[in-house]
């Protein structure tokens, strides 16, 4: 009983956060409910039996998705109220193709019905008395190993793309070179000049480059 | 695992929360983050429904699943805003009409 009340009391701020998440006038707004909308979908993961993705969803998508979400709204100076313009416009449109697929999807699952797959005979199946984190590493270092470093590689693609589109290449900044300061000498960047009276003195060009 | 209120009531919330995903799509047209944020919730239902699924036929690979689509969506948000943040810097909106470089 106590379960049930508490599934529909997480789904329920879900989809309120989730609603909000969209309609939100600032975006700052919008991706702190989509940090509530990540937690409350972690209660009802926790629900189901996936503690370990609960707590990746968690780590991973309030801790650095979400926040990243936060950074690039923080830093980019856009007017967010001029990105409003014609919110009202596309509302019919949007309720439209929300409601036929509302249709669809209910369609879908009120004549869903369990076909009754085997179990025991598989791999994937649960074991009782295994925690879930356990199963599931069981599971992807054997059976999903290929795919598991597939993932990986793909999160190394995504991070060395993600750095080379926001490089910035500058001019380097004026750094101390030690080097070169020890190899001046007198005779490379000190110049002796015989000004002739009244005739003011024109200087050479600096044999050396100037260093600070 | 007993799921607490059926595998249908996930199978709706999921449904629910696809549904306000897509509506967010449409209702913010301009604004590519909030988008990219739409995009985020319809990832969370699919997983819900994984993870619903996996719970009510005690069958890990919905897990498994819902793992990789973890790792793929933190990577599409991870290059998504970076290419905004490369179009913002070029020009100076994140207005989507404003794409029109490739238009021949």
């Amino acid at each position: 009983m106590i379960p049930t009340i508490f599934f529909y009391l997480f789904s329920a701020i879900l989809l309120a956060s989730a609603c909000m998440v969209i309609t939100a006038r600032n975006p700052v707004h919008s991706v702190l409910f989509l940090i509530l909308c990540f937690l409350n979908a972690a209660a009802l993961f926790v629900m189901a039996g996936a503690e370990f993705l609960a707590m990746v969803l968690v780590i991973v998508y309030v801790g650095a998705v979400a926040v990243l979400f936060l950074f690039v709204v923080m830093m980019l100076d856009v007017d967010f109220i001029a990105l409003r313009e014609g919110f009202q416009r596309y509302v019919p449109l949007g309720l439209t193709v929300g409601l036929i697929l509302m249709v669809e999807v209910g369609l879908t699952v009120g004549g869903f019905e369990y076909a009754g797959v085997g179990h025991g005979d598989h791999a994937t199946v649960m074991l009782p008395g295994s925690t879930d984190a356990s199963a599931l590493g069981n599971l992807i270092y054997t059976h999903y190993a290929y795919v598991f470093e597939l993932s990986g590689l793909l999160l190394l693609v995504a991070m060395i793309g993600a750095i080379v589109l926001t490089l910035v290449e500058r001019t380097p900044p004026r750094r101390q070179d030690i080097s070169r300061q020890h190899a001046r000498s007198v005779a490379g960047t000190l110049t002796m000049v015989k000004a002739e009276l009244g005739a003011g003195v024109t200087l050479p060009e600096p044999r050396e480059r100037e260093i600070v | 695992m007993i799921l607490p209120a059926g595998l249908n009531a996930y199978l709706v919330v999921a449904a629910l929360l696809l549904v306000i995903g897509i509506f967010g799509i449409f209702l913010n047209r301009k604004n590519v983050i909030v988008i990219m944020m739409s995009i985020e919730l319809i990832l969370l239902a699919a997983n819900l429904n994984f993870v619903a699924f996996s719970g009510a036929l005690h069958d890990m690979a919905g897990q498994v699943f819902t793992m990789f689509v973890l790792a793929v969506a933190a990577a599409e948000a991870a290059v998504g805003l970076a290419i905004v943040v490369v179009y913002f810097r070029n020009r100076g909106s994140i207005e989507v009409e404003d794409v029109t470089l490739m238009k021949g």
